[in-house]
C-alpha cells in the first residue's frame, strides 16, 4: 500500500504531462498557449528523472555512495574539491548552457514547433541526459580523466588520436559557427556594435580592478560591470539615433568578419585576468540572469504561440536550412536535446569537484535536463514571434528577395500573412535599420525575449532596449567562447603540429605562440568568412556541419559508454547506451551523406560544385555569384565543406569500428576488463 | 533566521564563485591547516591569481557552444 502510495503522486505528474504533450501535439488551427509546452516538457523531465536516472543510477553504474571519488582523494582545496551539490550543479549548468541550446530550437523553428519540442523532451531523456550522467560516471571512477584520456585507455590508442583530431575540427567548426552569429547580429547595425565594442574596455576596466586595485573582489565589480554594460546598452541606442555617429559604427558583415578574425588573434594572446577573464565573470552571470528572467517572463506572462506545430517546410524546402526532418531535424537541435560537447565537460572540472558519486545523478542528469529546458524556452521565444517576421528574419536575400515589400509578397505567398508595413515597424521597435537576413538564430531570439521582456518588465518603449540587451548577453558569451576556444585550439594546434615540429609544442614560446594562434585563428576564420559571403546566408552551410559535428562526439562518447560498459560485465543494461548511440550513428552518417552525394545542388556538396564547375567550364556565370572569381569560390568552398563532411564521416566511422572491435572481445571475456580505478571507501565523516 | 539567510548568501556567493571557476577560499585555507600544516598558505590575492591562470590559461578544457 505504502508503495503504490509513494508513486501515485508520480502517476498523475506523469499523466499531466501526458495531457499537456497530448495538447501540444493534437491541437490543429488554433494556438495554443506557451505553458502546454512547458508543463509537457517539466513533468515529463520530473517522471524521467525520478524514474530512469534513478534505474541508470542504481542498476546500470550501480554508484556506491561509500567509495572515495577523485574529489576527497585527491582533495587539494584547488583542482579536487568535494563541494556541495547544489553548488556544482550551478558550475556545471553554467558550464554546459551557452549559445547551442538557445540557437537550435530557432533555426528548428521553420518545421513548427512541434517537430523540435518532441525531439527536445525525447532526446534530453533518452540521450543527452544518459550521455552526460555516463560520462561524468566514467570519469569520476577514473580519477576526472578527460574524454580523450578514457577513449584511449578503454579502445586502445588509435581510436584515441581519432577521437582527439575530431575534437579539434569540432572546435574549429564551433569558433566558426558561433562567429558567424555574431557577425549576423551585428552587421549594419550601430547600435549592436556599439554596445558589443564598448564590452572590451568595460571587461579591461575590471580586469584591472580585479587585479590590482581590489584583487580578487569578483562580486562587486561584477555588479559595477552589468550596470556598466546595462548604459552602454543606453549610450548605442544613443549613437544609433545620432546621425554623425550612428555611420562609425555601422559596418558590413565582411568588415565585421575580419574585426573579429583580429580580435580573435589579439584577444587570444593577451593575458587571461585582462580581458578573457573579466568578459566571462559578465557573461555567465548575464547569462544565469536572463534564463532565469526569461523563465519568470514565460510564466507570468503565459504567450500564445503563433508559429503553427507544423508548417511545409517538414519537406525539407526550409528556407532557413535546407533538408527534411528527418536526420536534418536531429541535426539542427544538438544541444537542448543531445550534445557531445558535454562529454567534454562531464569529463573536465565537474568530476574533480563531486563529493560522492550518488550526486552525480543529480548534477549530470538533472543538470542536461535543465539546459534542455532552456533550449524549450527558446522554443517559445522563436515560437511567440510572429511567423512572418520570423521568416523575414531568417530567409536569405537569395531565397526571398532583399526588400520589404518583396520579402513580405514572397512570405504572403508561402502562407504566413505579412505586410511590409509590419517588417518595418518590427525594425523601428527594435531599434534597428531592417530585420532582414538575419539569419543565425540570435536575433530572432532576441525579437523574442524583447516581446516576453518588455511586456513584464517596467518602462515605456523598452522593446529596443530590451533585444539590444539580449543581442549584447549572446555576442557577449560567443565572444568568449571564440577567444577561450581559440586559446584551447591553440594548445590542440601545437600539440598536432608539436608531433613534427617539436620545437612548436612549446606553449611558453612567442614564435611557437603566435605560429598556433595564428594556424588556429586562420582555419576558423577561412570558414567563417566563407560563410559570411555566402550569398545563401553561409547558416545553411555551417550549421549542420557543427551539429553533424557535435551529435558526432555525442556519438563517440555513448559508443565508449556502451564498450565500458560490456567491459563491467553489465552487458544485460547495455541498450541504454546502445539505444541512443544507434540513432546518433544513423542521423549523423545519413546527413553526413546527404550532405556529400544529394544530387540537389542546395543540399549536396558535391552536386553544387559539380553544377559551378560546369556553368565555369562553360563560360557562364550563375547567380548568386556574379564574377568568374566568385564562381570558383563557390566551387572551392563546396569542396572544403564536403572534405570536412567525409573527414567527420571517417571518424565516427573508424570510432565505430574500434567499438565493435573491443566491444566485441570484451564480450566474450568471463570477467571485467575495463580500466576503472581501484575501489577506496569513503573516509569516515569527522 | 538571519542565521538562515546569511548562511543562504553564503551559499550564493559560493555558488556564483564557482560558476566562474573560483572555489571557495576560506575551505582551501582550513584545508591546508588541517591537512598540511606545515606547508605556506597562499594569501587570498595569491590564490585568486593562480585559479585565474589554472582556469583559463594553459590547457584548461573549452567551454560549451
Amino acid at each position: 500500500m505504502t508503495r503504490l502510495t509513494k508513486h501515485l503522486g508520480w502517476f498523475a505528474v506523469a499523466a499531466l504531462g501526458a495531457c499537456a504533450l497530448g495538447v501540444v501535439a493534437l491541437r490543429r488551427g488554433e494556438a495554443i498557449n506557451a505553458l502546454w509546452i512547458v508543463v509537457a516538457a517539466v513533468a515529463i523531465y520530473l517522471v524521467a528523472y525520478r524514474y530512469y536516472s534513478l534505474f541508470i543510477a542504481n542498476h546500470v553504474m550501480q554508484l556506491d555512495p561509500t567509495r572515495a571519488t577523485p574529489a576527497v582523494i585527491n582533495n587539494d582545496g584547488l583542482d579536487y574539491v568535494p563541494t556541495n551539490k547544489h553548488i556544482l550543479f550551478g558550475h556545471h549548468f553554467a558550464a554546459i548552457a551557452g549559445a547551442g541550446p538557445l540557437v537550435g530550437p530557432v533555426l528548428a523553428a521553420q518545421m513548427g514547433y512541434l517537430p523540435g519540442t518532441l525531439w527536445l523532451i525525447a532526446g534530453v531523456v533518452l540521450a543527452g541526459a544518459v550521455q552526460d550522467f555516463m560520462i561524468l560516471f566514467l570519469s569520476t571512477r577514473r580519477n576526472g580523466r578527460s574524454l580523450g584520456d578514457m577513449v584511449r585507455e578503454e579502445m586502445g590508442r588509435v581510436p584515441g588520436t581519432i577521437a582527439l583530431f575530431g575534437c579539434f575540427l569540432i572546435m574549429i567548426i564551433i569558433l566558426a559557427v558561433l562567429a558567424l552569429i555574431v557577425v549576423k547580429a551585428l552587421a549594419e547595425s550601430p547600435w549592436g556594435m556599439f554596445t558589443v565594442l564598448a564590452t572590451i574596455p568595460i571587461a579591461m576596466f575590471m580586469g584591472v580592478y580585479m587585479r590590482y586595485v581590489r584583487p580578487g573582489r569578483i562580486g562587486e565589480i561584477s555588479i559595477i560591470g552589468v550596470v556598466l554594460l546595462l548604459l552602454s546598452i543606453w549610450a548605442g541606442g544613443q549613437v544609433a539615433a545620432s546621425p554623425e555617429w550612428a555611420h562609425v559604427f555601422t559596418f558590413t558583415g565582411v568588415q565585421i568578419t575580419w574585426m573579429l578574425v583580429g580580435y580573435g588573434f589579439v584577444a587570444a594572446m593577451l593575458p587571461v585576468w585582462l580581458l578573457l577573464a573579466p568578459r566571462d565573470y559578465l557573461s555567465t552571470f548575464l547569462k544565469i540572469g536572463t534564463i532565469v528572467a526569461l523563465a519568470i517572463g514565460i510564466l507570468i506572462l503565459a504567450p500564445e504561440l503563433k508559429m503553427p506545430a507544423l508548417t511545409q517546410f517538414t519537406d525539407g524546402t526550409g528556407p532557413v536550412w535546407k533538408g527534411a526532418l528527418f536526420p536534418f531535424l536531429f541535426i539542427t537541435i544538438a544541444c537542448g536535446a543531445v550534445s557531445g560537447f558535454h562529454s567534454l565537460i562531464a569529463s573536465g572540472t565537474t568530476p574533480k569537484l563531486l563529493d560522492n558519486e550518488k550526486n552525480a545523478r543529480y548534477i549530470g542528469y538533472g543538470g542536461m535536463l535543465m539546459e534542455s529546458f532552456v533550449a524549450i524556452m527558446a522554443m517559445v521565444a522563436a515560437s511567440v514571434i510572429d511567423p512572418g517576421v520570423y521568416f523575414a528574419m531568417n530567409s536569405p536575400a537569395a531565397v526571398v528577395g532583399g526588400d520589404v515589400v518583396t520579402v513580405a509578397q514572397t512570405i504572403t505567398n508561402w502562407g504566413f500573412t505579412i505586410s511590409p508595413e509590419t517588417l518595418v515597424a518590427t525594425a523601428k521597435d527594435i531599434g534597428e535599420n531592417t530585420i532582414l537576413a538575419r539569419a543565425g538564430g540570435a536575433p530572432t531570439l532576441a525579437v523574442g525575449i524583447a516581446q516576453i521582456l518588455h511586456q513584464v518588465l517596467p518602462g515605456q518603449n523598452t522593446m529596443a532596449f530590451w533585444y539590444h540587451f539580449a543581442i549584447l548577453f549572446e555576442a557577449l558569451f560567443i565572444l568568449t567562447a571564440v577567444d577561450a576556444g581559440t586559446r584551447a585550439g591553440r594548445f590542440m594546434l601545437q600539440d598536432l603540429l608539436g608531433s613534427f615540429v617539436p620545437a612548436l609544442k612549446r606553449t611558453e614560446s612567442w614564435t611557437a605562440n603566435v605560429i598556433g594562434t595564428g594556424g588556429c585563428v586562420a582555419l576558423w576564420g577561412y570558414l567563417l568568412y566563407q560563410g559570411v559571403i555566402d550569398p545563401l546566408g553561409g547558416i545553411n552551410t555551417l550549421w549542420p556541419l557543427f551539429g553533424i559535428s557535435n551529435q558526432m562526439l555525442a556519438g563517440i562518447a555513448l559508443m565508449l559508454a556502451t564498450v565500458v560498459l560490456i567491459k563491467m560485465k553489465r552487458q544485460q543494461y547495455v541498450w541504454v547506451t546502445i539505444l541512443p548511440a544507434s540513432w546518433l550513428l544513423i542521423c549523423t552518417v545519413t546527413a553526413g551523406f546527404i550532405k556529400l552525394f544529394d544530387p540537389s545542388p542546395a543540399v549536396g556538396f558535391l552536386a553544387l560544385a559539380k553544377k559551378y564547375s560546369t556553368a565555369a567550364d562553360a563560360g557562364q556565370i550563375l547567380a548568386p555569384a556574379k564574377t568568374v572569381e566568385q564562381m570558383q569560390h563557390v566551387i572551392f568552398n563546396a569542396y572544403t565543406n564536403a572534405a570536412l563532411t567525409g573527414l567527420f564521416l571517417f571518424v565516427v566511422l573508424s570510432i565505430l569500428f574500434y567499438a565493435v572491435k573491443v566491444g566485441r572481445a570484451a564480450w566474450v571475456k568471463k570477467e571485467r576488463s575495463d580500466k576503472e580505478s581501484p575501489f577506496q571507501a569513503m573516509p569516515e565523516a569527522n | 533566521m538571519f542565521n538562515d539567510l546569511s548562511r543562504l548568501g553564503k551559499y550564493l556567493g559560493q555558488a556564483a564563485r564557482l560558476m566562474v571557476g573560483m572555489p571557495d577560499y576560506d575551505n582551501y585555507v582550513e584545508h591546508m591547516q588541517k591537512t598540511h600544516p606545515d606547508q605556506p598558505v597562499m594569501s587570498y590575492e595569491v590564490f585568486f591569481r593562480e585559479r585565474q591562470d589554472a582556469r583559463y590559461g594553459g590547457k584548461a578544457g573549452p567551454k560549451c557552444c
